[in-house]
């Protein structure tokens, strides 16, 4: 933007109130309250103070950017401008929380946000002047870091982050690894009762820095370009190898974690298994699918319908025997609801399947077909699969089944995706037209696109079923749509690696850590638009969707904004 | 003969108009079936289309927003349900407080009209923010990366709202002066109804005429005609645009407080069903268009009201209220199926393409 321009006192100002909104917003949000009792270094620094401590320090780092080499001293100065504004915003609102009742409307300046605010000082004024002061020091800290050369700014970037992911995943550490005897001694060296120790601090930070460091040695060194090229064979034997290998590894990893871990990890495999599915029908195909939600409900209700022992009990089958028929009702609900929308695209259909997600829930919630699946309070008593003695009730048992069902799924993705009507898909995602030109049958394709995909969901919906045991409509309303959008948006439109990573990220990290539960959909509302702005592609993107989100620049502009329904423009 | 037929429709047309002739002979069934039980007298009816107005009238004020901006941007603007809560609930810090002091049901209309001040000044704000932030950047990025930008920030803003006023529902103060009914030629019409009508056709008039009229309306239509000319006519597009959703965002948060006058009930997620139909609207009246967008709301409204009596009622299905959401769904699926160019939608697509 600026980036060959002097800063201007009117930047540095403009900078300054957007850090103040910042940490307005989190303060008056909640958050700062909500994550204040997670302390990142022990008695030192809570999670929630770090909320307040970034927005000056990212006010610093970007005035910085914004100067070039010769203005070291103004970008400095600027940015500790910026930091005092931010920080008189805070003061601000600390002045005000504690003059006049703000609870009245906004819920979370309470007194102990005020507390928060006073850093532990005694008096208003000695506080206002060290919020002032710190945050004109913190966004100078963050120019100091942004002006260090490169090597440096990298190594403290990374050791920081590295204390910073330390201390939140203490809890988690130590419920998964809490019992084992080996390690006690590491968490007694690393963690207070609460938060990191000095010691963790250094060693974490120093990990940190060594990462980046060795990071940057091995990316300075040049690449080898042999190509080792093994026979045939052999790669077939490593491929076995490593199969067999990781097989071994999940059929213990459950049993290693303990039933807390499992029970997560098998929240992620619902997710990444509808991840996978909706990544066929919007990633592949280009069909933004808002209802996706609906084919996991089918899948779930068809598995407890047909299977529970409670008071709605109809045929009692077994888990086994419900399993494809949850398939592939959601399958031919997919062909149903794919028939008809056809003939749209783009948002349209978005908003036609959201329609028909919120139909299937409100449904499911009346007394229109309470006799068959129980209305608002939903299905009990859904039996958990069996082989012979072997019952598949705990989550480390549940896990299996995920493991299974992800391993079906990622297949049968990985060979859709490389086939002719993958190829059709992606062709269609690109241009419809160009593609119908080219040959392809359209009503086929897309048909296809939302069998499969309603398929997973039903496979998904299906699991679940059985892992909760119940069923309540309440559990498919469309935030569990918009959860797996988003974590196929994170990941990388059309990448099954990206389904993986997104899951664990968006659906792992906030049940891991409860404080965010809250939060969690505030937080992929912004991440949604965030990675749309910076990172349309996603963290690991497909390599056509990323070319073909970035060159932007040259698409003609008349063309991207033609109107995909007929639209009338007298207004 | 027949064959000269099958060319002409394919196979998905059929299967389309075969669930369409379904549905259609379902809805008059339905509607026979109760109108012959007698069920409901006359005047029944008449309260639910009233009601329908009434609310269809709000629906209307909203789905303006959608209309204007899709005219111009070709996008929809997910958030705008959000748009249209954010004010409101908003507005109801103002309403307690002026009730706390006994000023609410002294000066009702100065009320009313300084609480729509607050909430218009909110969501006009939220509306600008948002196309600045959210959707400029992505000014001629595929069709998909806006939509699910504008998804994100719907559900940005319902959580922050609750974040920051809280997540329970709050109830707007009674307005003493609104309450009972007047007989207008022999009508019993709820005063808060008749209110909420009259005022939203004021204002519907009152577009009308800024679009069609004023110099920053022609400048409005002629960004939307086409933007490349546009500008170079010497129009400021990003003004114009900028406009836009101030203006969608003004008439949302009027929408929100006359909400507030008929259900009384805000909270931070009050936003997301009424801003779907509102769209279902839009569509129905052809998206784009103005009037359409009145009309169509309108129309929605009454369906909503008298469609689980008339229709489902008569089907035997039980507590049909309680599906009425699914009704608006359902018009709004099966608009969107048969007639995307919307019941007052001319085909322009050739034009445009």
């Amino acid at each position: 933007m600026t980036q060959e321009k002097k800063p201007t006192w009117k930047d540095a100002i403009q900078l300054g109130v957007i850090g103040g909104v910042l940490v307005l917003f989190v303060s008056l949000v909640g958050m700062v309250q909500a994550f204040d009792g997670r302390y990142i270094i022990s008695e030192t620094l809570t999670l929630g103070q770090l909320l307040l401590f970034l927005p000056p320090l990212i006010v610093g780092y970007i005035s910085a950017t914004r100067t070039d080499a010769q203005h070291r001293v103004s970008g400095i100065l600027f940015g500790s401008v910026s930091g005092l504004v931010t920080g008189a915003i805070l003061a601000a609102l600390l002045l005000l929380g504690s003059a006049i009742n703000l609870r009245a409307m906004f819920i979370n300046a309470s007194p102990e946000l005020m507390d928060i605010l006073m850093f532990g000082q005694e008096t208003l004024a000695v506080a206002t002047a060290v919020l002032v002061i710190g945050g004109a020091l913190l966004s100078v800290l963050g120019a100091v870091i942004r002006l260090s050369p490169p090597l440096i700014r990298s190594a403290i970037l990374s050791g920081v982050s590295a204390v910073i992911i330390m201390g939140i995943m203490q809890e988690l550490l130590k419920i998964t690894f809490g019992g084992r005897d080996w390690y006690m001694p590491i968490d007694d060296f690393l963690y207070e009762q609460k938060g990191l120790s000095w010691m963790g601090v250094v060693v974490t930070f120093l990990l940190g820095v060594a990462i980046s460091l060795w990071r940057a040695r091995s990316a300075s060194r040049p690449k080898k370009t042999v190509v080792k090229t093994r026979s045939r064979e052999r790669q077939r034997y490593v491929q076995i190898g490593s199969f067999v290998l990781g097989a071994i590894l999940l059929l213990i990893l459950p049993q290693f974690l303990g039933p807390y871990p499992s029970e997560i990890l098998n929240t992620v495999g619902i997710y990444v298994i509808m991840g996978i599915g909706l990544n066929i029908v919007v990633g592949y195909a280009g069909l933004l699918d808002l209802g996706y939600v609906a084919f996991f409900a089918i899948g779930a209700y068809v598995v407890g319908v047909l299977t529970t022992t409670g008071s709605l009990a109809t045929v009692m089958w077994s888990w086994w025997l419900a399993l494809p028929f949850a398939v592939l009702v959601s399958l031919l609900a997919g062909v149903i609801l794919g028939i008809p929308v056809l003939k749209m695209r783009g948002d349209y259909l978005a908003i036609v399947t959201l329609g028909f997600g919120e139909i299937i829930r409100v449904v499911a919630l009346s007394n229109w077909l309470k006799p068959y699946i129980g209305g608002a309070q939903g299905i009990l008593q859904v039996p958990k699969p069996q082989i012979g003695d072997f019952v598949f009730k705990d989550p480390e048992q549940i896990f299996y089944l995920v493991a299974i069902g992800i391993g079906i799924v990622a297949f049968v993705a990985f060979r859709l995706r490389d086939a002719r009507v993958g190829r059709a898909w992606k062709a269609l995602r690109e241009d419809e037209d160009v593609a119908e030109a080219m040959g392809i049958n359209l009503v086929n394709t897309k048909l296809l696109a939302f069998a499969t995909g309603a398929a997973f969901a039903g496979l998904s919906g299906a699991i679940f079923a059985t892992k909760l045991g119940s069923i309540f409509p309440h559990s498919f309303n469309l935030i569990v749509s918009i959860n797996v959008l988003s974590l196929i948006i994170v990941g990388g439109i059309g990448s099954i690696p990206g389904v993986l990573v997104g899951a664990f990220m968006l659906v792992g990290l906030p049940e891991l850590l409860r404080e965010f539960a809250d939060y969690r959909m505030l937080m992929y509302g912004a991440l949604l638009v965030v990675m749309m702005l910076v990172k349309p592609e996603g963290f690991i993107p497909e390599k056509t969707h990323k070319a073909e989100l970035t060159d932007r620049g040259d698409v003609d502009f008349d063309s991207e904004i033609e109107p995909i329904a007929p639209a009338i423009t007298e207004i | 003969m027949l064959r000269n037929l099958l060319k002409k429709y394919d196979t998905t047309d059929l299967v389309m108009y075969l669930i369409g002739a379904v549905l259609a002979a379902l809805v008059i069934y339905g509607s026979y079936q109760t109108l012959s039980s007698g069920k409901y007298s006359g005047e029944v009816w008449l309260d639910f289309i009233i009601f329908g107005l009434a609310q269809g009238s709000i629906y209307a004020l909203i789905a303006l927003g959608y209309t204007l901006v899709y005219g111009i941007l070709f996008m929809i603007n997910f958030a705008h349900g959000e748009v249209f809560m954010s004010g409101t609930f908003t507005a109801y810090f103002l309403a307690i407080y002026l009730d706390s002091t006994g000023f609410w049901n002294q000066h009702p209309i100065i009320s009313i009209l300084l609480a729509l001040v607050v909430a218009v000044a909110v969501s006009t704000t939220i509306a600008v923010v948002l196309e600045r932030i959210a959707y400029r950047p992505l000014r001629g990025a595929p069709r998909l990366v806006p939509l699910i930008t504008a998804i994100g920030a719907s559900f940005f803003l319902q959580y922050t709202f609750r974040g920051l006023y809280g997540s329970g529902v709050k109830t707007y103060p009674d307005v003493d002066a609104l309450k009972g009914s007047w007989n207008i030629f022999g009508i019993e019409i709820l005063k808060t109804q008749a209110v909420v009508i009259v005022a939203s056709v004021i204002l519907m008039v009152a577009l009308r005429f800024y679009v069609q009229k004023t110099k920053a309306g022609r400048a409005m239509r002629a960004v939307a005609e086409d933007k490349e000319a546009a500008a170079l006519m010497g129009i400021d597009v990003d003004r114009v645009i900028v406009n836009t959703f101030a203006l969608g965002g003004a008439s949302a948060a009027a929408a929100g407080i006359m909400y507030a006058l008929i259900f009384k009930q805000v909270n931070a997620f009050m936003g997301f069903i009424p801003g779907i139909k509102a769209f279902t609207a839009a569509v129905l009246g052809g998206i784009g268009n103005l009037p359409g967008a009145m009309l169509g709301g309108l129309f929605l409204g009454v369906v909503e009201s008298l469609g689980p009596s008339l229709v489902l009622d008569g089907l035997g299905i039980p507590a049909p209220y309680q599906l009425k959401d699914a009704i608006a769904f359902l018009m709004l699926v099966l608009v969107l199926i048969f007639r995307p160019s919307g019941i007052m939608g001319e085909n322009l697509s050739e034009k445009k393409a």
